[in-house]
This record gives C-alpha cells, structure tokens and sequence, in this order.
C-alpha cells in the first residue's frame, strides 16, 4: 500500500477541483479574474499532466505513479489511482483541450444573455477534474463515481447555456448515460463481492490465475457470468461511446451544447467509453471479449458507414460534425476489438486524434457560429475569402479528420486497419467495409469545406466578418501543430502504450482459438527451408 | 562521394520551404520576389536532382538508402510494426526527380507572366512549390506508405489548385470548387485501393520497405556490370599509362545512361565501394528483405501467406495486392472507371494544368506501378486487366477527345489517353517503355499545354482589347476564352506559341524523329513482344490486345491533334477576340521553346540500337539499361539491339499520318467549322452519330450521376432524415426511452412532490434546486426525473466522500 503523501498524480488530479474551490471565492462581476484563474488552474493542469508523461517510463508495463489510500476497507473500496500505457495519453488529452475550451469560451457572447460566467467556469474544472479522475482511478468503485460526476457538470453546461433545445438536450444526455451506468452499476457490485475488493489490478490478477471465476458459457447461454458481465460494461460504455445504434443522444447534446461543451465532448467525455473498454472489458472479461468481438466490430462498421453516410446527409455544420464522430468512433472500437496490438494501440491513438480533431472541428463551427449566430451549412459560402488564416486552419482540421497522411488522423486509422486486417478475430472483409468508411469521410468533410469555405461570397452577411482575435488564433495554432507532431512522429505516443498493449494483447490473445497450422504457417517466412531456396526468379 | 545521397532530403525541403515563405510572407514580398523564391526552390531542386544523377552514375548505378535527420522514425508498434521515413536514390526516383523538376522549374518560370495580377498570386507559388515537394516525397519514399504520403500530398496540392479560383463569381468559382472536390474523391476511391493493398502487404511480408539498404533489385544487372568491370579493370592494369580514354569506351557499348567506368576504380575505398561486397541478396535472410525481394522468394517457394484467421497461396495474394493497387493507380493516373475528375480538373490555371494533371502528379500511378513491377510480374491476371484498362482507357479518351470543343479539354482527354498507353505498357510488361513514354510525355504535354495556356491568355488579351475599344455594350457578356471554335487563324497572332505547338502536336502525334515516335513505338513493339514471347497466355493475348487497340488509339491522336491545330491556328479567325489576340510575353514563350526543344530531342534517350544504326551515335536503349538498375523485371525478353520493330514502327507512323491527313482534309482549308458553326463531322449523316456521342462524352457525368451520385445523396437523405432522425431519434425515442422514464419518474418523484427530499438535502444541494426548480417549470415531466438521480447521486457522493472522515 503507497503512501498517504501528496503524489504528483493525486496533485495533477485535484488541482482542478482546488481551481474550482478558488472560484469559489470570486464574485460574478470579476469576469476576467475568473476567466484567467480558470484557464490558469487547466493551463497549470496541463503542465502537470506533461510532467506524468515526462515521470512514466515506457518500458514498464504496470501501473506507475500508484496511490492507494483505503477508503472503505470493509468493502475492499480504496482511493487508488496510478496511470499506465492506457491512461496516459488520454490524462494528457485532457490536460491540453481543457485550456483550449475555457480560452475559447472568453470571447462567448452567450454570457451577455445567459451570465453565470463564475458557474461556468466551475463547471469546467469540475469538469476536467471528474474526466482526468475517469481516466486514473484503479479501483472501480472510485471510477464509477468519477464516471457519473462528469454527468453533472455537463448536464449544466448543456442545460444552462446551450441552444434553444438545450434542456431536451441535457435530459437526454443525462438519461442516456445514467441508464447505461446502472448495468455498470450492478456488474460493478456484483465483481466486487465476488472478488472481495474493487481495486482493478486485483481484480484482473484473480481472473488470470482463475482465483475468480466468471465461467463462460457461451455468448448468452444461462450461466454464462461471463458474457453478462461484459454486457454491462460494455452497454455504458458503448452508449458514451456512442456505439451505433446507440447514437441518437449525441447530435442532441452535440447541436445544443455551446462550444466549448462540445468540444469537451467530443475532445474527452466520448473517449471514456472507449477506454472503458480497453481497461475494463478485456482484460477483466478475455473469453466474451473474443467471443462478442466479431459481433462488436460489426457494429463499429455500420457506426463507420452510416455515421458517414448521415453526416453527409446534414444541413447543420455541428450535427454534420456531430454525427462523424460516429463514423470516427466506430473506427477506434473497431481497433480495440481487433484484439491485437496495431488494432489497440491505433484505437488509442485514434482517441486521441479525434479528440483534437474533433475538438478542432466544433471550434471552428463555434467561431463561425459567434459571428453569424447559424449553424446552417447554406449560411456560409466563400468564408474562405473573408477569413484566409482561418480558412487554411479549418483545411487543416479537416484533412486532418479524414485521414491524410502526414498528418495525426491517418496514423491512427490507418494502425487501426493494419491491425483489424491481420486481427485473428476479424480480418478482410471487416478491413475493407471499414476502409470505405476513408471514402465517405472524404465525401462529407469536402463537402461541408466547400459549403462553408469555397464558391463565391455571396451572402451579403459574410462579406465583413470580422478576422479571427488573438485567443481565437492561440486557441487554433496549439491544435494544428499537435495535428503535425502526431502526424510527422507518431512514435513517441505509441512508445508510451506499448508495454501496456502488449501485456493485454498476451492475456486477451489466450483465449483466440488458433489451429495448430497457423501457428506453423506463421512461423514459416524465416524458415531455413524458405531461406536456402532463395534464387533468383527471372 | 559515398555521401552524395544525403543530399537528397533537400530536394523535398526545399521547395517546402520555398512554399512556407511564400505561404506566410508572400503578400509581403511581391509579385517579383515572390515567384523568384518560388523558381529558385524549383530550380536548386533540378540541381539536386542533377547532383543524385552524377553520384549515382559515379556510384555505378547502386542505389543508397538515405534515412533524413531529426526525424526519428515514423509509426511504430513494439516490435511489430516499423514504417520509417527513409528515402531511397536509385535510377528509377533519380529519373522522376530530374524530368519533374525540370519541368516543373520551366512551368514556374511559365506562371511569373500566367499569373500576373492574381491576387492571390503568392500563393499560388506557394502551392506549386508545395506540390513540388510532395511530388519527391513520393518518388523519393522508399517504402509504400510514405510514397501514399506524397501520393495524399499531391492530391491535395491539386485540390488546392483545381479550386485556386474558387471564389469566382456568377457560380464558376462554386463549379471550380466542385471540380476540386470531385478530383479529391476520385482520388479517395484509389485511395481506397492503395491502403487495401498496402495492409495485405505489410501482413504478408511484414514491412513496406521497397527494398533494405545493401539489397540488390536487379542481380543480372550488377553481375553484368561486375563483369565488365573487371574486364576493364584488368586491362586498365595491363596497360595502365592510357587509360584514361577506356572507361568512355566501356560506357558507350554499354549503352547506359550510367558510364559504368568512370574512373571511380580509384576511389574504391569510399563507401560507396565498386564492386560491392555482395553481388546478390543470397546472404539475407528472408525476413530481412524488402517486400519486393520477399516476393520473389516467396513465389520461388509457393508458401501460403497466413493472414490474421485465413490463409492465401503466395500467387493469390499479389494478384489481390495488384488489383488493389491497380485500383489505386487508375484513380491518379485517371483510368477507366475513375478518369472523369481529369477532364474537370482543367478548371485550375493552366500552369497547373500542365504541371499536375499532365506531366508529373497524374503520372504517380504509372510510378507506383513500375515500382511495383516485381508484383505486376508476378500476378498474370492482374497485369492482364491492367493491360485492358489502359489500352481501353487509351482508346475510349482519344475517341472523347475528338468531340470537344474546350482547347484544355481536349488536352485532358489526351492526357488521359496518352497514361492509357502507359498503364498499358505496364500491364504487358514493358516498365521501362511506360517510363520512356512517361519522360517524353512529360515534355511535349507540358508544351501542349503551356501553349494552350498561352492562347488562352491571349484570346483574354483579344477579348479584352475588343471591349476597351468599343466600349462596355458587352461587359456582362459570358465569354470563354477556351472555346476553340472562337479560335481560328491564331497562326499569325501567336507565331512562337504555333510553333511550339506544332512541335508538341507532332511529338504526340508520334511522327518521327519527335519524342512520341520513340517512347509509343517502343510501347508498341513491347506489345507484340509480348504477345509473341509472354510467359503465359495472358501476357501473350494483353500483348495483342495492346496492340491492337492502341494502335488505333495513336491514330485517334493524330486526329484529334490535328482537329485541334485547324480549329486554333489554321484558316480564318472566328471572333473579334482571336483578332487581337498578342502573343504571349517571353516569360512564357521561353518555356514554349525550351519544352520545344526537348520535345523534338528527349527521345533520344532510349533510340534502339537496332534503328538504322543510330544507336552508334545515340546510344542504344539507354534510358532503360538505366532503369535496369532499379526494376527487376526490364524487359525480360530485350533482343540484343534493344525494342525496335520496323514493321510496327511503319505502321504506327503511318496511322498517325493518316489520322493527320484524315484531319486535314475534314477541317483544313477554312472548313473547321460547318455553316451552322459546328463541326464538319456532326453534319454528316454517317458520322453525325458518332461525333455527337464523343461530344457528349460518352454521357459518361449523366450515367455518374443517375447511378452514383444521385442515389448516395437520396439515399444519405433517407438514412438521416427518415431512419436517423424521425424513426430512430424521434419515434423510438419518444415512445420508448421517453415513455419508459417517465413512468418510473412518476414513480421515483412522489417523494418530491411531498416535499420529503427537498426539505432532507436542503442544505446540501440549494444550487441545484434552484436550478431544477427553474427548469421544472419548462419541463416538469423530465425534470422529476433527473432532479431525483441527481440529487440522490450527489447525496451519494458526497456521503461516500465524507464517510472516511466519520469513522476516524
């Protein structure tokens, strides 16, 4: 057991909540006292997150920076946090779109009309300290009440200053989730008095050695614990995900929430149900993880082609963008349940990428929106005339997200097909409906360009729209450049995983079923035989 | 010397550069300095270039592996996946690299007076320097991703300046953008087959490399070289006060581009050591291959590749790899079915025009191709299909070409005829031809096209003219400046750009001694090779269909060049525009003249031995005992006085003549135009039919549309209008979700309504109660709902939270 000290990853994980409580005291008229203490406190969370990444070492494959404190000793429930290959990045991520959406909110215009600005930033950090509290706590219980803490600064977020359905919207979020969690809730419990602790590593140790047995008895047979339990993890998270066809909370919460709100969204709080997955399904659950795979990677698929499809099909810049990342999720969920390490590492790249894409996208909308108060694609035409800096930054942005080489999304959707190709649960045919999916994002990415960017001006409206400010640029340049470094050198963040990946993928891979040839024929290509009839062929 | 290769990441950073300063300080420079910086990194690139090609001749023609500074690898995975950034000099990239910045620098020169007064005019440099450097990362990569790398750059480089003027108005700014983005999704559909074949490559071979530096492509090749350099050496020793003339002996009867014997034997301590160590691959083991020289073991062995839960015979996965890559190529290089964004790509300026979508960036899949040729060798079917899809792509453009009316339009259509025949030669096994054939292409379509670029320009001049004379009566008249039936006499106003263009139509025309002639009828006598030696039925049957049908695609060319030069240069102007219509400023002609002259000289490169005895004086096939180097699979079948069948040579002269005289006789002598202003062949019962199925373009967009387009937009609208949001948004979650909570929220909200947990958690929760209690008034019924779960999770919490501190 650590320590009860002040670890660098419990000081990470509270300083928000610490910017939260400063707010506290600040009054609602020192707007800009508590703007810059917000952005402060994220700005400094960031850096601390950059310290995790510069204090974890790559090459072991455990949980590092560990704090467990006990809690509720009597029912095996600790505060017991540590990051490892998994949770890493994602710390990180959240680290770097925090400042980028509290900076982007400064210049809103929806506090003359809604005020609260002391709320809102509160609920920011809360915010940030629930997501980055998701993605570190090791003991389930500690994860669950982070999980469902997020709900509620975002419930506000949507509901106070989103658009006119913003309390449709904000239900619905709320009641989505929740309804998912509570299968989490229950397959929660039932793990921990079973295992007698909720700590994670435990957890996962006693289902290696077979000290908890969760027998599996096939995909729904009675009896099969196994698979039931998968189920209940696997339904939250795929509604956060959101997995298709459990998508239709997302356009409402994406369309209605402000800007920021969607950035978040889709910048973090979606990447929770993917990394729930990773953490949680496969390496607690092996057996049903490989058994409910090629059925899971069936829906990803569909979620990569209708998402697509429908996206296309949009008239709103932010449902448009809303509903790809439908299509870009299916493309992680897909890596994931390739079940080896390109697919998994590439879904976790994935998140990554799609959360500064993504969040790249809906800040952009965000800053159309504030100076045309639209979201309709037919509002726009020729802005890239008025407005050339922010042109080329949503060109950027939006190559980015449809995968061009040199660039961050095309790491890791391509990692992910790599891997779902030679994924022994998957394979061809998943790859190549999957790899439609680089088509239609193509087709819906160049067109919402076009509608917005290209052709001539000819909305009177747009003709003077005001530059982009300052904050607006720094808001942009830290997203295009982290587009270029994931883009250019990709290696570092997917040294950071590899460890981990590699351990899960060994425990995971037990359970694919391989015939005795295959592990022949895959041993052939450096056979001797092959070796010494190595001519010349012409 | 050894060291040379290095060099060569400066041909990529370069013009990245150059694009960067132009990008952001362009506005700031001016028109004058910024097209410098932009043609000074076009032209230290074509120095470059220069540089690689004499290390590498020094070298002897053995290729280096260069892995760039700073960059520390690529993707990465464990142990399992290792894509780097490396850069690979061999004969095959140095070809690319030096006929792509040549011509590029000479299209950069172009545009200085092309894109006078634009106002984005800095920009536009800064693409094309862009495009330049994407365009070496392509041919420089030296393994599959990181050419897709280039091959993505290049493609949005082309978007990028398809839709330069995007914001033209009266809705041709929005057609120009749509042009670029119907050429970005073509591309995407390749793209598609790329990645495909790409991923079934890295799981058979487990890497992407072309091949691993010390491997040797081609073994014959060095062994013969070997050889006679041993030959060399030893009698260089036996009489070793004159031997200074020798090496230039050797070299000639070599016949290479590489002068095999310079005198490098002195400096055999450099790295770069020659002979090698190694004269094969023998010493490799398999896994430490690069995928093409896996290939050719694995085919030797005939393993069955294991994919992740399937498993494939060595000779199906490269035939399924192929087609993927085939699918690939026919969308960069504008093959049937994907060819239809070209001829729309023609709404960029022509610089670009010339430069992407004729000489370099559409070429990219012919590249890939024969950098592929160890896998097209040895999928047959593949290379079968690959020989149709050219020659029927050649065919069917050429046919199109005759009935259009857009000067650039015309000149798209044949581009994508003239990459037919490429892809062909690749399909029939002549990589070497189809990379001649790409070379003098390279130049004479430049031409073409610049020389169009320059009519254009000066039918706007004309036009322009006209209407400061006479007043502003037809200011908002539509004009298009590209309609050659406005055109006519132009010989006389333009004399340079008549020139010129005669050149580059008689090059294309294939008549002889112009660069066409070499590069198609070695295209063409490597089809009857092919078909009378091919290694199976499929190579002999392409061979003949090859032939045939290009054949009759070169006397389509000639045609429709000629049609063309009629309609433009010859007999009497058609408007008051082609009147005064300048000719071009120097900045423009002098590129026409230099292109001219390559035009009429560059096919010397690779003149047959065999031909009446020049090879003596021209060497004999020396582009391709250049490329030998490089590819494995140079003309299996090359006849000692290299590819030259003067029968087929005849022939084709004689078709390409006919279809000139053909022309003549239609158009010539001021009948270009019929009475009713269109074209003679509409007129005519016989070939009315036929002519207006050409202009119509086979209805080829109609057919897009009603089958493609339209149905994925009906059906996008359906799946989010209909299924997404009224059914599966609305209904089901109306009367599920929402029926569901709110019967259990009627359940769960008594105690609310009684007051009981308001007045318990008072305290607690004020804000969120004032908050709820504010909504509840907007939407009762959801609101108990979530005023119960959250309260009672944050009850929950905060109880958790606090219990640690109650029991201490």
């Amino acid at each position: 057991m650590e320590s009860a000290g002040l670890s660098l990853l419990t000081s990470v994980l509270f300083l928000p909540l610490l910017g939260a409580v400063v707010l506290l005291f600040l009054r609602e008229e020192q707007a800009g006292h508590i703007k810059w203490t917000a952005f402060g406190f994220s700005l400094a969370t960031f850096f601390g997150t950059l310290l995790l990444w510069l204090a974890f070492d790559s090459s072991a494959s455990g949980l590092q920076m560990v704090q467990r404190v006990d809690w509720l000793p009597q029912y095996g429930i600790s505060y017991y946090v540590g990051v490892d290959g998994l949770s890493l990045l994602l710390v990180v991520l959240t680290g770097f779109i925090m400042p980028l959406a509290i900076l982007s909110s400064f210049r809103s215009q929806i506090f003359e009309e809604r005020g609260r600005i002391r709320l809102y930033y509160l609920f920011m950090l809360l915010l940030e300290w629930a997501m980055i509290g998701v993605f570190v706590a090791q003991d389930l219980f500690l994860f669950y009440i982070f999980w469902e803490v997020t709900l509620v600064p975002m419930y506000f977020l949507i509901g106070i200053w989103g658009a006119e359905e913003r309390i449709y919207a904000a239900v619905k979020f709320f009641l989505y989730t929740m309804a998912g969690s509570i299968l989490m809730l229950l397959a929660i419990l039932f793990l921990g008095s079973r295992g007698g602790s909720f700590a994670l590593p435990e957890l996962i140790a006693m289902v290696e050695s077979g000290a908890l047995e969760l027998p599996f008895t096939g995909l729904l047979g009675a009896g099969s614990v196994q698979s039931f339990l998968f189920l209940g993890f696997f339904i939250a998270f795929a509604i956060k995900v959101p997995i298709w066809p459990l998508h239709s909370w997302l356009p409402d919460a994406h369309v209605q929430a402000p800007t920021a709100g969607s950035v978040i969204l889709a910048g973090v709080l979606l990447k929770m149900g993917t990394y729930g997955l990773v953490r949680f399904n496969l390496p607690l659950f092996p057996e049903a993880s490989v058994a409910w795979a090629p059925a899971i990677a069936v829906l990803a698929v569909i979620g990569i082609l209708y998402g697509a499809w429908v996206s296309y099909a949009q008239t709103d810049v932010k449902k448009l963008v809303a509903y790809s990342s439908v299509s870009h999720l299916g493309f992680v969920v897909l890596g994931i349940f390739a079940l080896n390490a390109q697919g998994i590492e590439g879904g976790l790249l994935q998140m990554v990428n799609h959360g500064i894409s993504t969040g790249g996208l809906f800040l952009l909308v965000g800053m159309l929106y504030e100076r045309r108060h639209t979201k309709s694609l037919d509002a726009f035409g020729g802005i890239w005339k008025v407005m050339p800096f922010f042109g080329a930054a949503g060109l950027v942005v939006v190559l980015s997200s449809m995968g061009l080489p040199g660039l961050n999304g095309f790491v890791g959707e391509f990692t992910i097909l790599l891997g779902s190709m030679g994924s022994e649960v998957l394979g061809f045919f998943f790859t190549m409906f999957a790899a439609l999916g680089i088509i239609l994002a193509a087709v819906y990415m160049l067109y919402m360009f076009q509608k917005v960017f290209m052709g001539d001006v000819d909305k009177e409206e747009n003709r003077n729209l005001p530059r982009l400010h300052w904050q607006e640029i720094a808001v942009l340049v830290p997203i295009l450049l982290v587009i270029l470094l994931i883009g250019l050198q990709p290696g570092p963040f997917f040294d950071t995983m590899t460890a981990t990946v590699d351990d899960l993928v060994a425990e995971v891979g037990e359970f694919i079923p391989r015939g005795e040839d295959m592990v022949a024929a895959a041993a052939l290509r450096d056979s001797p035989v092959l070796n010494a009839g190595a001519q010349g062929t012409r | 010397m050894a060291g040379y290769a290095q060099l060569v990441p400066l041909i990529i950073l370069i013009p990245a550069l150059g694009a960067i300063l132009n990008y952001f300080w362009g506005a700031r420079l001016g028109e004058a300095w910024s097209s410098r910086v932009a043609i000074l990194a076009s032209a230290l690139s074509f120095v470059i270039a220069l540089a690689l090609y004499a290390g590498l001749n020094a070298a002897h023609g053995q290729a280096s592996v260069v892995d760039p500074p700073l960059l520390d690898g690529w993707i990465r995975i464990g142990d399992s996946v290792a894509i780097p950034w490396q850069m690979r000099v061999d004969t095959l990239s140095v070809t690319m690299m030096l006929f792509v910045s040549f011509v590029g620098t000479l299209i950069h020169i172009y545009a200085v007076g092309y894109m006078h007064g634009d106002p984005r005019y800095a920009r536009f440099f800064a693409y094309i320097n862009m495009f330049l450097a994407f365009m070496f990362v392509l041919v420089t990569g030296n393994n599959f991703l990181m050419m897709f790398v280039g091959w993505e750059g290049v493609g949005v480089c082309s978007f990028l300046l398809i839709g330069f003027w995007f914001d033209k108005p009266r809705g041709e700014g929005w057609r120009n953008s749509n042009a670029a983005k119907k050429a970005m999704i073509a591309n995407r559909i390749g793209d598609f087959g790329m990645l495909m074949g790409i991923f079934l490559m890295f799981w058979t071979f487990g890497t992407l490399d072309y091949y691993r530096p010390g491997e040797i492509p081609n073994v014959h090749i060095l062994e013969k070289a070997v050889h006679e350099y041993e030959l060399e050496h030893s009698a260089a020793a036996a009489e070793s006060a004159d031997h200074e003339e020798g090496g230039e002996g050797a070299g000639d009867a070599h016949g290479s581009l590489i002068l095999t014997s310079l005198p490098a034997a002195e400096e055999k301590g450099d790295g770069a050591a020659f002979p090698p160590a190694h004269l094969d691959n023998e010493h490799l083991a398999t896994g430490d291959l690069g995928v093409f020289g896996q290939a050719e073991r694995l085919m030797a062995a005939g393993t069955e590749v294991q994919f992740g839960n399937f498993s494939l015979p060595i000779e199906t996965v490269l035939v399924l790899i192929t087609l993927f890559l085939l699918l690939g190529a026919a969308g960069k290089s504008a093959q049937i079915p994907l060819f239809v964004w070209l001829p729309d790509a023609m709404a960029g300026p022509t610089p670009v025009s010339a430069l992407i979508h004729a000489a370099t960036m559409v070429t990219a899949g012919v590249y890939m191709m024969v950098r592929s040729n160890v896998f097209f060798a040895n999928a047959p079917l593949t290379s079968f299909v690959v020989t149709v899809v050219g020659a029927l792509t050649a065919l069917l453009a050429g046919y199109i070409a005759m009935g259009q009316w857009d000067i650039k339009r015309v000149l798209a259509y044949s581009t994508i005829s003239q990459l037919g025949f490429m892809v062909a030669a690749v399909g029939v096994g002549a990589y070497s031809a189809a990379m001649f054939h790409m070379v003098t292409h390279a130049f004479f379509k430049a031409l073409l096209f610049l020389g169009s670029g320059s009519v254009i320009h000066g039918m706007e001049h004309g036009h322009h003219h006209v209407h400061h004379d006479h007043g502003h009566a037809h200011e908002d008249e539509p004009f298009d400046p590209q309609d050659m039936r406005h055109m006519g006499g132009l010989r006389r106003r333009m004399p340079i750009t008549w020139f010129t263009y005669l050149i580059g139509t008689l090059a294309l025309a294939g008549i002889i001694p112009f660069a066409g002639f070499w590069s198609k009828d070695e295209i063409l006598a490597d089809s009857w090779l092919a078909g009378l030696h091919g290694k199976d039925l499929y190579q002999q049957f392409g061979g003949y269909i090859a032939l045939a049908l290009l054949l009759l695609a070169a006397a389509f060319t000639a045609f429709y060049m000629w049609r063309q030069m009629e309609l433009v240069f010859y007999g009497r102007t058609r408007s008051p525009a082609a009147d005064h219509a300048p000719e071009s400023v120097a900045s423009m002609t002098v590129p026409l003249l230099v292109l001219a002259l390559f035009s009429v000289f560059v096919g010397f490169v690779n003149t047959p031995k065999a031909f009446l005895g020049l090879g003596d004086v021209l060497g004999n096939s020396s582009l391709t005992h250049f490329l030998e180097w490089s590819l494995a699979n140079v003309h299996p079948w090359l006849p000692e006085g290299g590819v030259f069948n003067p029968v087929i040579a005849v022939i084709a002269l004689a078709l390409g003549l006919g279809g000139i005289r053909l022309a003549r006789m239609i158009y010539g002598d001021g009948k270009a135009l019929n009475s009713a202003g269109g074209d003679p062949l509409a007129a005519r019962p016989s070939t009315g039919a036929i002519w207006r199925l050409a202009n119509a373009r086979l209805y080829l967009d109609e057919i897009n549309f009603r089958f493609f387009e339209n149905p994925f937009n009906r059906i996008g609208a359906f799946l989010a209008d209909e299924l997404d949001w009224k059914f599966w948004h609305d209904y089901v979650h109306n009367s599920v979700f929402l029926r569901g909570f709110n019967s259990l929220g009627e359940f769960l909200g008594r105690p609310v309504d009684l007051g009981l947990v308001d007045g318990a958690v008072n305290g607690v929760g004020r804000l969120t109660l004032w908050l709820s209690g504010r909504m509840r008034r907007v939407q009762s019924g959801y609101v108990r709902m979530y005023a119960i779960s959250l309260l009672l999770g944050v009850v929950f919490v905060i109880v958790l939270l606090l219990l640690p501190l109650l029991q201490t």
